[in-house]
């Protein structure tokens, strides 16, 4: 399943890719793709975990750009 | 943002006026004995927190959240060190200076970053003004009463009023009123179209003249409307090469850049035993640690791309899809619909003498086939048709008419033959009708599918770039060279089959050099899988047709074939530019780091050189939008 999210506050596009880069490490995502200008990102996991791995996606976020709030 | 703005401005002019005033009374002097130093240190420290608490508080936010190569802190580092090293000077009684730099490599970074951020904003809000698509109510009719609703609600069968002036929500058809529609935002088509009773209308049309009813036929999410903003909006989802090694090489650069700084504080404190000078070129060298102009320059210039593009009546799904038009070396086209209208004209009757004759005789012979050159002709005679004739149609050659005494023959020269009637047969590319009356010849009409008026254009165009064309095509050979000579085709192919189509684009690709790129151009109707096997698809007549949406790369909303060359110069436009980013940056970057160990530039420099090329790079990548549209004039 694909799922977009609307990011707020995404400041700088180097932090962007930051954030696709953690968030590629987490094991149950197939995709991800965080784009800086259209400030969305869009992710591709399980359907049945895909609520897990959304708990996880936040985590790194905060943790790298704590401004950055993903709007679910 | 406005804010930040009213802040880094303020800052600005104190910086300036409290620069002014310590170049020319020297504010080190006021306070005499050796803590004279402290006026300037703190006055500059106040604009310097004014300015830059924010970029502080972040870098020691990420610090604890254990990123130490953050740039907010690379840029904390480096500030504080010039601070550090001006105290030092301060302390030990040196000429003064220093404070005036460690204050303004955070001023001018902060505008740096405003700057940035302002124009990606623009670039970003331009683009979501042009796919200003999305409907944001329905008049739904519910027996007399109107209600405004959200149209996520409306159903399939439901009816919906579209007023002048508003945007048509839901896909659907119209039942009562006519109007004409602006389609300008889903097409890029200015002229409006109009519409009556029984005409389908698309969701993001805007209605232009009268109130039209109109029954759904799809809901919201299948609307054309959600279906194409959905497409312009994922494409910056799929990225390119490009894009990937920029962010790639961003996650190398910004460690190896403070290797190399430290490395040089060693270094050069060891060769000239003055650790205040080594220092002093690491902190230069931390101040273009940051990665941010490229990061940005790149994917900024593919999305300014995507949305000159969409403009221009072209949805391009992706910025790897630039890429690769880029390197496009050869077009394969369809040819009925695509370079042809695929609606049959009658182009010569012979002899011209005779033609309303010929006309009228093959008109009444053709008049019940459904077949496209007997409709062409009917449409050709366009007069009352005589009736009253026994019509033979023999399958494979033509129609024979009887009426009392008269015959006539219309069909193939074999036909004719058969009938004890000579006929002289041309060599003429389309479709040649015979036409004979009572066993006397009278002449033939010669049918084509019209070729499309910018065919030859774009096709000379494509030409000029040096790109290989070839036409694919189920008509016969003869039809085929004729177009194929007509347009200045580099080849073609005749009588393949729909499924033969994937075959002939393989064979194309055996002959291709690897690096280039092939680009084939369809309607969409029955060469989807043409369209995914080939590099870049390209397909005509996108809106409405849900086939053509999901199987090309690119779509050509308004059926103008022009739009490959305007993708094609953008996609070369696009990507030079973002080489020329690329290659700028790094050498910038680059030359600030040499001439900074080698003690040339200092923090000014570095500050001005860092925060000019991310200025500079932006501003190329919107070089982009007015080439293009330069191009289309």
């Amino acid at each position: 399943m694909t799922k977009v999210f609307r990011l707020k506050d995404l400041d700088c596009a180097n932090c962007a890719a930051k954030m696709e880069n953690c968030i590629k490490k987490i094991a149950a995502i197939d995709h991800v793709s965080v784009n800086f200008l259209t400030q969305k990102m869009m992710i591709e996991a399980d359907e049945k975990e895909f609520d897990s791995v959304m708990q996880e996606v936040v985590k790194v976020c905060k943790k790298i750009e704590p401004d950055c709030k993903i709007m679910m | 943002m406005k804010r930040k703005l009213v802040r880094i401005s303020v800052a600005l002019v104190l910086f300036l006026t409290v620069f002014t005033v310590d170049k020319i009374v020297n504010l080190a002097s006021v306070l005499t004995g050796s803590y004279g130093f402290l006026l300037p240190f703190g006055l500059y420290l106040a604009i310097y927190l004014l300015v830059g608490y924010d970029v502080l508080w972040k870098a020691v936010r990420n610090l604890w959240r254990g990123q130490l190569l953050d740039e907010n802190f690379l840029m904390m580092v480096a500030t504080f060190g010039a601070f550090g090293l001006a105290i030092y000077r301060g302390v030990t009684g040196q000429s003064l200076e220093g404070f005036d730099e460690a204050c303004a490599v955070l001023l001018f970074y902060q505008i740096g970053e405003w700057l940035q951020k302002y124009a990606t904003g623009k670039s970003r809000k331009s683009i979501e003004h042009l796919m200003n698509l999305r409907p944001d109510y329905a008049n739904l009719l519910v027996g007399n009463e109107l209600t405004k609703v959200d149209p996520e609600t409306v159903k399939v069968g439901d009816l919906i009023v579209v007023n002048p002036g508003e945007k048509v929500p839901l896909d659907g058809v119209i039942v009562k009123g006519a109007t004409d529609l602006d389609t300008k935002t889903l097409t890029g088509e200015s002229l409006p179209r109009s519409v009556k009773t029984n005409d389908e209308v698309l969701s993001g049309c805007v209605n232009l003249t009268s109130q039209i009813t109109v029954r759904v036929t799809k809901v919201f999410y299948d609307s054309t409307a959600t279906k194409i903003l959905d497409l312009v909006e994922n494409a910056a989802m799929k990225k390119s090469k490009a894009e990937n090694f920029i962010t790639k090489f961003a996650r190398y650069y910004t460690p190896i850049v403070i290797l190399a700084a430290v490395l040089l504080a060693v270094v050069t404190g060891l060769v000239f035993n003055d650790w205040g000078v080594a220092l002093y070129r690491a902190l230069s060298c931390l101040v273009v640690s940051c990665p941010c102009a490229l990061v940005i320059s790149v994917p900024l210039t593919f999305f300014i791309a995507l949305g000159t593009a969409s403009k221009a009546g072209v949805l391009i799904k992706g910025s790897n899809y630039l890429e690769k038009l880029n390197q496009a070396k050869v077009f394969v086209f369809d040819k009925t619909g695509t370079l042809t209208k695929g609606n049959f004209v009658i182009t010569t009757v012979e002899p011209v003498s005779k033609r309303a004759e010929i006309l009228r005789l093959a008109a009444i012979a053709e008049k019940d086939s459904s077949h496209p050159i007997a409709r062409a002709i009917v449409a050709a005679y366009g007069q009352k048709i005589e009736t009253g004739y026994t019509l033979t149609n023999i399958a494979g050659g033509g129609v024979i008419a009887t009426k009392g005494a008269e015959t006539i023959y219309c069909g193939s020269a074999q036909l004719l033959r058969e009938h004890q009637i000579t006929c002289t047969v041309q060599s003429v590319t389309g479709s040649v009708v015979h036409v004979a009356r009572n066993q006397t010849y009278l002449g033939y009409i010669v049918i084509q599918d019209e070729i499309k008026p910018e065919a030859h254009e774009v096709l000379s165009g494509l030409a000029a770039l040096s790109a290989r064309t070839v036409m694919l095509t189920g008509d016969n050979e003869v039809v085929a060279a004729g177009v194929a000579n007509d347009l200045g085709l580099s080849a073609y192919r005749a009588n393949l089959l729909p499924q033969d189509k994937v075959k002939a684009v393989e064979s194309i690709y055996a002959e291709m050099n690897t690096k280039d790129a092939l680009c084939f151009v369809g309607d969409g109707i029955n060469d989807a899988p043409v369209l995914m096997r080939a590099d870049v698809g390209i397909s005509m007549g996108g809106i409405g047709s849900d086939a053509a949406l999901e199987a090309a790369d690119v779509i050509l909303m308004h059926d103008d074939l022009r739009g490959i060359l305007t993708t094609k110069h953008l996609a070369q436009r696009s990507m030079c530019i973002v080489r020329q980013n690329i290659w700028f940056s790094l050498l910038v970057k680059v030359g600030i780091l040499v001439l900074s160990s080698c003690g040339v530039a200092n923090l000014w420099m570095t500050i001005f050189g860092d925060v000019g090329v991310a200025l500079l790079s932006i501003l190329n990548a919107f070089r982009v939008k007015f080439s293009a549209l330069k191009k289309r004039k």
